[in-house]
């Protein structure tokens, strides 16, 4: 039995990294995200990990550095928000081309210019292409048990990719909440030890990293990415799997949420999908068939389960905490693509909320689902794309 | 107690607002209940309007965002309320929590309250400087909300804030921040 404690997500995520001890952490502070790392120096300080920290002038060099000292054959951990993931961006690339299973904590937050400090997902959907596992977090609990299962998932034989744990800056970030830690003792053993797979520093056995490719391979070799990626879903579904049997608590590749009698449904991701599971049940109370649904696992993207899990509905509102501008929102894009399988498709909206940070109030959960009420009826969008909580 | 109890602490920057929020958060651990405890984050400075928050359940919270309606209403400073809107969203059976010198009657009328809702005082800056020599009111406060509401024991409340305090401060701010919340329970007036 784990120790229950009011922490916040940054302090559950520094807990989560302190108990599974890497080899090797390179950071560089950037806001919501400073906090975390911050926790885990003092760790390092303090004596309670053999962590070797190192502290760079740039999150590219962060980056850089996670490369070289897992290529070297550690077990590597950082974490980043925002403008600190857009300077890693080249070195991401290189993390997943060249299969190294870093793992890092993004702590979601929105990019410039204008300069905001606070949470949306613009950083994450940014990196959507660069290969990496990304996980999305609801709560604090679940930014510190997707922290834990990402280093089985990327670690694993047939994976060896890096992965992302996303929260919310702020909302999940600062916010103090009940969460439940697992014994050190436990951690460790679920986690396992680091198994290194051709290892820089085997120097009886050298090899090279960073090889040039040019037209003759480097088409197959991009499908060979693809291909470990499809091996994704079934590994975090055993991890997750193992989880809940140390812990009780259940994942999968996404949650439902009172959504197998629905009529209408919500697809949104992370802390926003708490507050709509309580207008849900305000919905259920008045006699309106609403459910949800929340992505978890990001890239990969499950089309086809979410698909089986959709294909039921009448009306679906995807919300994005991200924008691409000129195009739909990231997430309604993906479900859009999965609704594609479909024989008989459910009418489609797009609301992007909560950018930079602002509030996603239950007001806005409930105009989303008077509209879905009214778009199953009559089964016409009126406008696919529009923003809500917006001040006119 | 109610399902859910929603808290709001109206302070300013330097107070120790959200350190509060947090013990009270910390103390409501036990029993098996789930907390919340958040401040809003704008521009930090000194001196400058703040809002905490708390939310504290029987049932696993999933709300996130700002407390709208908040139960009890904690006014740490009480030259917020010609600054503010104190009472914002407030439902009928809201408690409000003023530190003042003021009658409690006179707060009343000062805020506007409803007949049905209730009015406390507690001279918490005050408790503060003799406790422990610096106005700064939120233990006090602490001690006047779990009084007035009965959300927690005050031992549990006590273990919190020389767990909170025991990080940072010498003996003597630690104890004096017990009294200061013992007293907090102890001279908090209605009106």
């Amino acid at each position: 039995m784990g120790k229950i404690v009011a922490v916040t997500g940054n302090e559950a995520c520094a807990q989560a990294l302190k108990q599974i001890n890497p080899d090797v952490c390179a950071a560089y502070p950037i806001t919501p995200a400073t906090d975390l790392m911050q926790r885990f120096s003092g760790f390092v300080s303090d004596g309670k990990v053999d962590t070797e920290l190192v502290l760079v002038e740039s999150e590219h060099s962060a980056m850089s550095a996670c490369i070289g000292a897992a290529a070297a054959g550690g077990r590597v951990a950082t974490a980043t928000s925002s403008q600190g993931l857009a300077l890693m961006w080249e070195m991401l690339y290189i993390a997943a081309g060249t299969r190294l299973p870093i793992i890092m904590p993004l702590v979601n937050r929105a990019l410039s210019a204008p300069l905001n400090i606070h949470g949306d997902h613009s950083d994450g959907m940014g990196a959507r292409d660069t290969g990496w596992i990304q996980l999305y977090s609801e709560n604090a609990q679940e930014a510190y048990d997707n922290t834990i299962q990402a280093f089985r998932i990327a670690e694993h034989l047939d994976i060896r990719l890096p992965a992302m744990v996303c929260m919310d800056g702020f909302i999940v970030s600062h916010s103090i909440e009940r969460v439940e830690y697992i014994d050190d003792a436990d951690v460790k053993n679920f986690v396992g030890k680091f198994q290194a797979v051709h290892p820089l520093l085997d120097l009886d056995n050298p090899k090279s990293y960073g090889p040039l490719i040019l037209t003759d391979l480097y088409h197959e070799y991009k499908r060979a990415q693809h291909e470990v990626m499809t091996k994704v879903p079934k590994v975090v579904l055993e991890v997750a799997s193992d989880f809940e049997k140390m812990t009780g608590r259940k994942y999968g590749l996404f949650e439902t949420y009172r959504l197998e009698d629905a009529e209408i449904a919500v697809v949104v991701m992370s802390s926003a999908a708490g507050t709509t599971k309580d207008i849900i049940d305000q919905y259920r109370d008045k006699g309106v068939k609403a459910g949800l649904l929340k992505p978890r696992m990001f890239r990969p993207f499950p089309y086809l389960e979410i698909a089986d899990a959709l294909k039921h509905l009448k009306a679906i509102a995807v919300l994005d905490r991200a924008d691409s501008f000129g195009g739909y929102g990231p997430l309604f894009m993906e479900i859009s693509s999965a609704v594609m399988s479909m024989d008989t498709k459910p009418a489609m909206i797009n609301k992007i909320f909560g950018l930079g940070g602002r509030d996603y109030l239950p007001d806005q959960a409930e105009q989303v689902l008077d509209e879905l009420v009214k778009v199953a009826k009559t089964g016409k969008v009126q406008t696919v794309k529009e923003y809500i909580g917006v001040r006119e | 107690m109610a399902k859910t109890i929603e808290i709001r602490w109206h302070g300013r920057g330097g107070q120790g607002t959200v350190t509060a929020a947090k013990v009270l958060a910390d103390a409501c651990l036990s029993g098996g209940r789930y907390v919340q405890a958040f401040p809003e984050y704008g521009p930090e400075r000194a001196g400058a309007p703040i809002r905490a928050f708390n939310r504290v359940s029987e049932h696993v919270i999933r709300m996130y965002g700002p407390v709208l309606h908040p139960k009890v209403v904690s006014i740490a400073d009480a030259t917020l309320m010609d600054a503010i809107n104190v009472t914002e969203g407030a439902p009928d059976d809201a408690i409000f929590i003023v530190n003042t010198s003021k009658d409690p009657k006179e707060v009343r009328e000062k805020l506007g309250a409803r007949d049905t809702q209730k009015v406390f005082t507690v001279n918490a800056s005050k408790i503060a400087v003799e406790c422990f020599g610096k106005p700064l009111p939120n233990s006090s406060m602490l001690g006047a909300i779990i009084k007035v509401t009965g959300i927690v024991e005050m031992d549990a409340l006590l273990e919190n804030v020389k767990k909170s305090f025991g990080k940072k401060f010498a003996q003597k701010i630690i104890d004096g921040n017990l009294d200061a919340t013992k007293r907090g329970y102890e001279e908090v007036k209605e009106g």
